[in-house]
């Protein structure tokens, strides 16, 4: 019970590290997604190259290499000591790795808006930007908004690798709670159960976006 | 004001058309028919740039539509097109549709546009439904809210895209009654149509195509009453 207090501020650290990662995720995930289906091979490519590279490798070592493998190559190329603030290692880390995720869910969605839309909007005069802007990303956005529910909450769960780098989110509050009192099952039952309340409540804003946006389809 | 010159478009090893060359006059309808497969659609298409001609030349209003040079998002605003699926947008209401790109292409201020659309709205009979989002219409009326947001533009130039080949057959006359009234007001338009009775009342000029060439074009007499080619003949005689 007394463990309650001290896991709580560990959920609020996860909840707003998160809560970054994602934002962050979307903007690069949103840029890269439409990269991915650009005109020019070069931005196709390079989107491509991020997108294998960051989803090909274990978000662990990604969080290593950017809290630790950084300021190490830092120090070496700038002939000084080059340390990196551990909460935004954690964060960019999280957030890069959650914007190729995105970005594949971006590209399907655009993808699954039927190109007869694109052709009217064309058709029209319109130009490719504004096609995109006013007639393919909002219906491509109502198809987005599960999927991206989905990588809230493993980004959320994700976040528990934080606390190999000291972060102390809820997985680490655990941990240094049991080294103190010695209770492994009801500390971490209880992180568990934190967990579950925080992605059971993101599921349900979801659902709830989900259909407030299909309402606004049919009004009459 | 439109000049066709030996148009070609191969889609891989496909060639789907094979050298077309045929003129428009201002005002003139001109109505497509032909078996399907026979690249009338692709033709169309190409007219607007939606399809990219292999090769041969599109002049519309003397601007080429084939020099890379020209802005064809300019020259698209300029040449109305509706498609056989709608193709509205269902995340606008049938107002929204039809203001969007005057607003946005053409600069107009949305009342300007609302004015515009309101008046068109009218014209096709639907001046209740302004509000009403596309899953909500029938297809005859989803077809004539996409006639009015091409007319929206306020186009020099029509194109229809089997207009009436996804609609059930009583939606059918309604739409051929908006494309006859605008025919009437002296719209250049060209109609790709299986509707022979449309062709036949509306049409200035028939074109025979088939397997990717014009096989035959004339008035609609000449063409329903005495057509020249075998294949025209065979065509007709399967269809009427």
């Amino acid at each position: 019970m007394r463990a309650i207090p001290h896991l709580l501020t560990g959920a609020v650290t996860t909840m707003w590290i998160t809560a970054s990662a994602v934002s962050i995720g979307v903007v690069i995930g949103v840029i890269m997604g439409l990269a991915r289906l650009s005109q020019k091979t070069l931005l196709r490519t390079a989107a491509r190259i991020y997108i294998d590279f960051l989803r090909g490798t274990p978000l662990l070592v990604q969080i290593f290499i950017i809290y630790l493998g950084l300021p190490n190559l830092l120090s070496v190329v700038l002939g000084h000591p080059y340390p990196i603030n551990v909460y935004v290692a954690g964060i960019m880390a999280c957030g890069l790795n959650s914007g190729a995720y995105v970005a594949e869910i971006v590209r399907a969605g655009i993808q699954s808006i039927d190109r007869g839309q694109t052709e009217a909007a064309r058709s029209l005069g319109m130009t490719s930007w504004q096609t995109m802007r006013y007639v393919v990303l909002p219906q491509a956005f109502k198809r987005i908004v599960p999927p991206l529910g989905n990588e809230f909450i493993a980004m959320l769960k994700d976040t528990s690798l934080l606390s190999v780098i000291g972060i102390e989110e809820l997985t680490r509050k655990g941990q240094l709670f049991i080294a103190v009192t010695f209770a492994p099952f009801p500390v971490w039952a209880g992180v568990l159960l934190m967990y579950l309340a925080m992605t059971l409540t993101i599921s349900r804003l979801v659902s709830m976006t989900e259909r407030r946006l299909a309402v606004s389809d049919r009004r009459d | 004001m439109i000049a066709v010159t030996d148009l070609v478009k191969v889609f891989g090893k496909l060639e789907v058309l094979k050298g077309i060359t045929t003129q428009v006059r201002e005002k003139e309808v001109v109505v497509v028919i032909g078996p399907s497969g026979s690249g009338k659609s692709t033709f169309l298409r190409c007219l607007n740039f939606l399809e990219k001609p292999t090769s041969g030349e599109i002049m519309i209003d003397n601007i080429s539509v084939t020099d890379p040079r020209t802005d064809i998002n300019r020259l698209r605003a300029d040449v109305g097109m509706v498609f056989q699926r709608f193709n509205l947008f269902p995340h606008k209401t049938a107002l929204e549709n039809i203001v969007l790109a005057p607003m946005k292409v053409r600069g107009l201020s949305r009342e300007e546009a609302e004015e515009r659309a309101f008046a068109l709205l009218q014209k096709i009979g639907l001046s209740e439904k302004a509000d009403v989002y596309p899953d909500s219409l029938s297809g005859g009326q989803q077809q004539r809210v996409a006639i009015a947001r091409a007319l929206a533009m306020q186009p020099r130039v029509m194109l229809f895209d089997e207009p009436t080949s996804a609609l059930d057959p009583e939606m059918v006359g309604e739409v051929l009654n908006v494309m006859k009234d605008l025919a009437g007001e002296g719209m250049t338009m060209i109609v790709v149509t299986h509707e022979m009775g449309f062709a036949r009342e509306v049409g200035d000029r028939v074109l025979f195509m088939d397997e990717g060439r014009i096989v035959e074009e004339g008035t609609p007499e000449q063409l329903f009453g005495h057509a020249q080619h075998e294949r025209t003949r065979n065509f007709l005689s399967k269809i009427l």
